[in-house]
């Protein structure tokens, strides 16, 4: 083997094995900073070693036996040195261990899933616990994390050293915490796996490859969840939303980057493959016979778009029942807003537009410009083309997107034609 | 990017014996492993070929010949498939690696192959626009 594939194989399985490596060593140690070390000092000692023995039969059981090999020497060094360690050396589970069997007794996923609760700790910023987790469970590079932000890479290095002595500072334990702590800690995790998703959704695509990747890592992330914490309805729901949005990844951007709405996707060139994934997550929620929360009710509305063949042949009064219960768990002007559309697509633009008008008068919409562009929809579809274009132009001038706004100016000006092309 | 890996017939799974217990459970654990790591997509066993049928078209534009199973050449034969979505080649070859000996009597083989994705097989955009109009076609065909 030559020296290049051995570092690259090498590398591979530093990315395969590290969160897991990390996470046990994270509970003998009980410090994510020193655990993160040991580990790296186990794939040292691989780079070293390896391309001269080969790469043994179960590398990941190989570097976490040396990892683990370390820590025992260091604990015993600070032993000798010091007799309050020892003590606390003694307390821990570290000496009767048996280092083999872990993967057999689930201890791996159980530290994996702690693991997760650690790097997404509500003590630390939303920016912290992104960066954490996919340094600590994604095994990316600070590089790598700096080129998907568009940050430099000092500041990603900064803010992983500072949440880390963050989470050491408030001595933050490294277990999954119970009851009704669980849900709200669950909830703060599954929000950082969501808004990574979104951070490389939102994206356009072509420019920038580590965009896609960061979506792909989400997705990842969330069956790793789904594996370790089966029970929780939500997350199945949050994998079953994010498998169906990564269905049409293709479909929703033109070749030069304009968004495609939903209805005008080509439905053929959805992933069907990721669809029945999606469905089969969204089963396992329902199936836990729990009231379903706003990510189970989210990807629910996302499966009535993927099993219609058309956008008039979906279930816009199953969508527009889901919305009512979304806004009851979720309220949200702007769920309220979808909830008129899906009203609209049911029962005619006549009921939507009722609920529209109701809406304007809601501070938070007031300068969002889906509302105006909405209520030109209704209207136009209603005839009432003057209104409409009034409308629409109104939406133009609020959205700051300019492909958005050509749209906008695009669609008034459709409805002058119209009204003038109706009275000659 | 997705990459499958296809599991080779032996004389044992075109008998239709089913693997032994530890085998069953190596692959178990095998794909629970790949689950925990959040790439399995899809994991299949095939019935054996002797259910099977082969269509083939030796005449170019003419009419296909369809032939019964079991089909002789076990080797070249398929017993089942993995799917996974993984990072890179070296990962999907790591993974590959680590599945259990499908069979073992020496007959055990398994292939990695990587899945086109829609924009890898032209990057002719006209191409890819008929292709495009093509499945919108046949979407409408199937609507009506």
């Amino acid at each position: 083997m030559t020296d290049s594939t051995a570092r690259r194989t090498i590398d591979t399985i530093w990315r395969m094995e590290s969160s897991k490596i990390i996470a046990g060593l994270t509970r003998m140690v009980r410090d994510l900073d020193l655990a993160e070390d040991l580990a790296q000092d186990a794939l040292v000692i691989a780079l070293r070693k390896w391309p001269e023995t080969g790469i043994p039969d179960n590398p990941g059981a190989w570097l976490m036996v040396t990892a683990k090999r370390r820590a025992i020497d260091m604990i015993r060094r600070n032993k000798i040195r010091d007799k309050k360690v020892e003590e606390l050396g003694r307390g821990s589970d570290l000496f009767v261990e048996d280092e083999s069997s872990d993967e057999e007794n689930g201890e791996i996923g159980d530290d994996l899933l702690r693991l997760i609760f650690m790097t997404c700790h509500p003590i630390l910023s939303r920016e912290a616990r992104i960066a954490l987790t996919l340094r600590l469970l994604g095994g990316l590079s600070t590089d790598e994390i700096a080129h998907a932000f568009f940050v430099s890479e000092p500041t990603i290095a900064q803010r992983i050293v500072r949440a880390k002595r963050t989470l050491r500072e408030a001595r933050a334990d490294f277990e999954v915490p119970t009851g009704s702590e669980l849900k709200k800690r669950l909830e703060t995790v599954l929000e950082v796996i969501y808004l990574l998703f979104n951070e490389g959704y939102a994206a356009t695509s072509g420019s920038n490859w580590l965009r896609p990747l960061l979506c792909q890592e989400a997705l990842r992330l969330g069956r790793i969840l789904a594996e370790v914490a089966p029970a929780e309805p939500e997350v199945h729901g949050l994998v079953a939303l994010m498998e169906l949005q990564s269905s049409r990844f293709k479909t929703r951007v033109t070749a030069s980057g304009e968004p495609i709405l939903l209805k005008d996707q080509n439905r053929a060139q959805w992933d069907h493959l990721l669809i029945r994934r999606g469905l089969a997550a969204l089963e396992r929620a329902q199936s836990l016979g729990r009231p379903l929360g706003p990510y189970a009710l989210q990807a629910s509305i996302s499966a009535c778009h993927s099993v219609a063949r058309s956008a008039e042949e979906t279930d816009w009064v199953k969508i527009a029942a889901l919305y009512e219960a979304l806004s009851r768990v979720m309220p949200s002007s702007v769920v309220e807003l979808n909830r008129a559309v899906a009203i609209a697509m049911a029962f005619g633009p006549e009921f939507g537009l009722q609920l529209v008008e109701l809406l304007e008068e809601e501070a938070a919409l007031k300068n969002y410009h889906l509302l105006p562009s909405v209520k030109g929809d209704l209207l136009e579809k209603l005839g009432r083309n003057e209104e409409a274009r009034d409308a629409f132009r109104f939406a133009a001038s609020l959205t700051k997107n300019e492909q958005e706004q050509q749209l906008l100016l695009r669609r008034a000006a459709e409805c002058e034609s119209t009204r003038k092309g109706g009275r000659a | 990017m997705r990459f499958m890996l296809i599991v080779k017939a032996t004389k044992d799974s075109e008998a239709g014996l089913p693997p032994k217990p530890e085998l069953f459970e190596a692959m178990m654990r095998y794909n629970q492993e790949l689950a925990k790591a959040g790439v399995l997509i899809a994991a299949d066993g095939l019935h054996p070929s002797s259910g099977a049928i082969r269509i083939s078209y030796p005449e170019p534009g003419g009419k296909p010949t369809i032939i019964d199973g079991p089909f002789s050449e076990a080797k070249e034969l398929i017993a089942g498939y993995t799917l996974i979505e993984v990072r890179s080649r070296e990962e999907a070859i790591e993974w590959a690696m680590r599945m259990p000996d499908p069979h073992g009597f020496g007959e055990g083989q398994i292939e990695l192959r990587q899945v086109y994705e829609g924009s890898e097989l032209t990057d002719n955009p006209e191409m890819i626009a008929d292709h495009s109009a093509l499945m919108a076609e046949l979407q409408r065909r199937t609507q009506s």
